[in-house]
């Protein structure tokens, strides 16, 4: 498989080296050159050496879109530190390019809902934060006030 | 009508303004608040402070009641995402947005956000407007319905200088819809004749624009600029 990655964060950078250790194509793109160290941290080689590509640009700019090879790819991740890039980004991809799969991160739980029932892959951290913090509330050591 | 303004910058402070002395009731949200802190001081309610391309900053500035929404913000991706919210979520019909990188058009165009104003670009047409001799000058492009209309000066020595409108022989999908002359502009008949110095505006099916433009230029006057 062929994924193409929107945003070289913490995030991006790690989806990018599991993907790579898969065995698949991974082409990254991010607007700071300097960000590829991420994807270098803890290797013996170079990103390229290791067989990934990345491309630097910015996420709405067609041009590093093609030069990343959007135009093949099988999967499409973005995850930009900023909502609506991801959102406008992660449409394009799909309506323009029709990568099969596009995975968009969106911080905002209501706009991440509201994409979501319109037919777009998002994946909210804030909202899987909520639920795992309720969960683990819920429980927990339970009501101190009961136990006394 | 209930006009919803995003982004109080100059465009979208300046356009608040001009409304409220018109009449309409306008909110403006701005999302910094030094900015918000300003407008505030001229516009009072008019003006809330938030990030509007988060939903309930939208729902309680009242975009389900808006008539019209401007997305005015520096940041194209911004201007898409709450024209298309506007549009689909909260059914407005009227969405004007702005976009501050004519190479983010696309964009828009794709995701089905318009009209869509650019200064850059408006300010690139003045230009090749002012600049005689760049080449048709385009002044709109219909992309839905399938049309263009251009604007082009008639030189010397070529085929439609001294000719009647009707003789030129353009090729079909092309009409001549005005003639201007000394500061004057006429609708044309066929028989009206076109004179070397004046300026044309066409209407055009597309992909006509370099045939039609050799009726009005002369092989030898233009490259020579």
């Amino acid at each position: 498989m062929f994924v193409v990655i929107v945003g070289c964060g913490r995030v991006g950078s790690t989806v990018a080296k599991s993907m790579l250790s898969d065995g698949h194509d991974v082409s990254v793109i991010d607007e700071d050159p300097e960000a590829i160290a991420l994807l270098e941290k803890g290797q013996d080689r170079s990103w390229e050496e290791l067989g990934g590509s990345f491309t630097v640009g910015t996420a709405l700019e067609i041009d590093a879109l093609l030069e990343a090879g959007i135009e093949r790819a099988d999967a499409f991740v973005v995850s930009t530190d900023g909502d609506n890039t991801n959102l406008v980004i992660a449409q394009v991809a799909q309506r323009r390019f029709e990568v099969p799969q596009v995975v968009v991160r969106v911080l905002d739980p209501a706009r991440a809902k509201w994409y979501r029932e319109q037919g777009l892959a998002t994946i909210c951290p804030t909202q899987t934060a909520i639920e795992l913090l309720e969960e683990a509330v819920r429980g927990g050591a339970g009501d101190r006030r009961e136990a006394a | 009508m209930y006009v919803l303004i995003v982004g109080a910058g100059k465009v979208g402070w300046n356009l608040a303004r001009e409304l409220l002395h018109r009449g309409h009731e306008v909110t403006v949200v701005e999302s910094d608040r030094g900015r918000y802190a300003t407008v505030e001081e001229e516009l009072g309610h008019s003006v809330q402070s938030g990030d509007g391309s988060e939903l309930w900053v939208l729902e309680r500035a009242g975009i389900e009641r808006a008539d019209m929404v401007v997305a005015v913000t520096g940041d194209d991706e911004d201007n898409i995402l709450i024209s298309q919210v506007g549009r689909e979520k909260y059914g407005v019909e009227r969405i004007i947005a702005r976009c501050n990188n004519p190479r983010n058009f696309q964009h828009f165009e794709l995701l089905g956000v318009k009209p869509v104003v650019s200064a850059t670009d408006l300010i690139l047409r003045l230009i090749e407007h002012e600049v005689p001799k760049y080449g048709p000058l385009h002044l709109l492009d219909l992309h839905q319905e399938r049309l263009e209309i251009i604007e082009l000066d008639v030189d010397e020595g070529s085929a439609a200088a001294g000719a009647r409108v009707e003789d030129v022989g353009l090729p079909d999908g092309a009409l001549v819809i005005s003639i201007l002359r000394e500061g004057m502009g006429f609708v044309p008949t066929g028989e009206s004749v076109i004179n070397a110095g004046d300026e044309v505006l066409l209407v055009l099916d597309p992909g006509l624009e370099e045939s039609v433009t050799g009726y009005f230029t002369s092989a030898a006057g233009t490259r020579a600029a």
